[in-house]
């Protein structure tokens, strides 16, 4: 039985965060399915593994973690050894990758959420029209966060250098959730952007979660 | 070489730096950046953090911008001098670390960042206090706060019983909401109200605080 356990489900942007990573370190784990739509997750007993009620938690051995950033730190710091090296250790690498990590989680993700919510999560799965002038205004803002992005991917292949690291790895189920909206013009007309993209979509492990994502979907047909 | 702090002493992002400069022991020059005339957008310094935001640390030919990847550098690189804050020779304890490190930023932040704006930026900018922004948020805030209370009665700290850099993150902006109406959220939960005087006492905590004041220069 492996000491890795996932609960939560393909569905969940922060839960493709750490099934890419598990997938990159080539490591075994347990997913333990929690649905969206019973609720479990705002009740115990999953509580006591995420007290704030969100997908996913995490198990390893007797260590119980959640907030999908911190798993994947401690999944790429604790199987160092293990499939794709995920993190620089130290020096400017190190210091770049952490730049970029915090740059994803509040100036990239959270705009895109937004983006995401607006057109793909209110209208498909809560049959309300999207608001345009939250798509218009956070458009704007991704406009500005991707200037950065597409000057520093002048400079580097990647994020923190000329690795792939989890600086990378984070940016990709949101990325993922935005490619179906009229907002992906934004991507594609900026060319490093675009290539990096292209490049961190197409590596096998988050193909991986592409397809584990289109098999849910079949599953949750009637 | 000294590491120099571009930023403003009051300023959350900036202190938040500094509290972990001052765990650590390490020496470092903070450079002004005059925030009241948007310095910080120009292009000077904006060649140093293209968001056009403080703090930014310069250490030799290395710049780093983004207040939680400059500690977090900090005290990475200075693991082995000052205050333990990461935890780094005990693996669980470091990852749970990672999570109220994660809590602060994802759940923490977005509801208490609203209130200390709300309060206290917006009049600095000529503007009043939107209510409704406030409200929405205390009660946002008041739901983080209540599984803190939760977590700090089963551990002294957030992470276990241990001060980390978790619990630090949490300084620069709680100093403020206590100068503001919303303090009564901190105040009205035993246990975080006990965390914050332990955190806040610490030497490191008051050196900083001595500087915070929000007022026009």
């Amino acid at each position: 039985m492996a000491s890795i356990k996932v609960h939560g489900n393909f569905l969940s942007t922060a839960a493709r965060r750490v099934f890419a990573c598990l997938y990159e370190k080539e490591l075994d784990f347990e997913l333990v399915p929690v649905e969206f739509k019973t609720n479990d997750h705002k009740k115990e007993p999953y509580l006591s593994l995420n007290p704030f009620g969100q997908i996913p938690a995490f198990e390893d051995g007797d260590l119980k973690m959640f907030e999908s950033r911190a798993i994947t730190s401690y999944i790429a710091r604790e199987y160092g050894d293990k499939g794709t090296q995920l993190i620089y250790t130290s020096g400017k690498e190190m210091a770049e990758m952490l730049v970029w990590m915090e740059v994803e989680a509040h100036q990239y993700d959270p705009v895109v959420a937004k983006l995401v919510m607006e057109q793909q999560v209110k209208p498909l799965m809560m049959g309300l029209p999207p608001d345009a002038a939250v798509v218009e205004e956070n458009e704007a803002k991704l406009s500005k966060v991707l200037d950065v992005y597409e000057a520093r991917l002048a400079q580097s292949k990647y994020l923190a250098g000329d690795s792939f690291t989890l600086a990378d790895l984070h940016h990709l189920p949101a990325t993922a959730n935005l490619m179906n909206t009229q907002s992906w013009k934004l991507i594609e007309s900026r060319p490093n952007v675009s290539a990096w993209i292209a490049d961190i979509t197409s590596r096998p492990a988050w193909s991986k979660v592409v397809l584990a994502l289109k098999d849910y979907y079949q599953q949750q047909q009637p | 070489m000294a590491l120099k702090l571009h930023g403003a002493p009051m300023s959350t992002c900036t202190t938040r730096v500094m509290f972990c400069l001052h765990e650590k022991g390490v020496e470092f020059e903070l450079v002004p950046v005059n925030l009241f005339t948007r310095e910080n957008k120009n292009p000077e310094f904006v060649a140093k953090n293209p968001f056009g935001l403080v703090p930014v640390l310069e250490d030799g030919d290395l710049t780093l911008f983004e207040s939680r990847a400059i500690t977090a550098y900090v005290a990475e690189k200075f693991k082995d001098t000052g205050y333990d804050l990461l935890r780094h020779q005990a693996l669980k304890e470091a990852a749970l670390v990672k999570v109220w490190l994660e809590v602060e930023a994802q759940q923490f932040n977005p509801a208490i960042s609203p209130i200390i704006y709300q309060y206290l930026v917006s009049p600095l900018r000529g503007g009043s206090p939107d209510q409704a922004i406030i409200d929405t948020h205390k009660e946002k805030l008041e739901a983080v706060l209540d599984i803190y209370e939760a977590k700090l009665s089963s551990t002294k700290y957030l992470a276990g019983d241990f001060y980390s850099l978790a619990d630090l993150h949490h300084l620069s902006f709680t100093f403020y909401l206590m100068v503001t109406p919303a303090a009564s959220l901190i105040n009205e939960r035993p246990h975080v109200k006990a965390w914050w005087e332990d955190i806040s006492s610490r030497p490191a905590s008051q050196k900083v605080m001595e500087g915070m004041t929000i007022e026009q220069n």
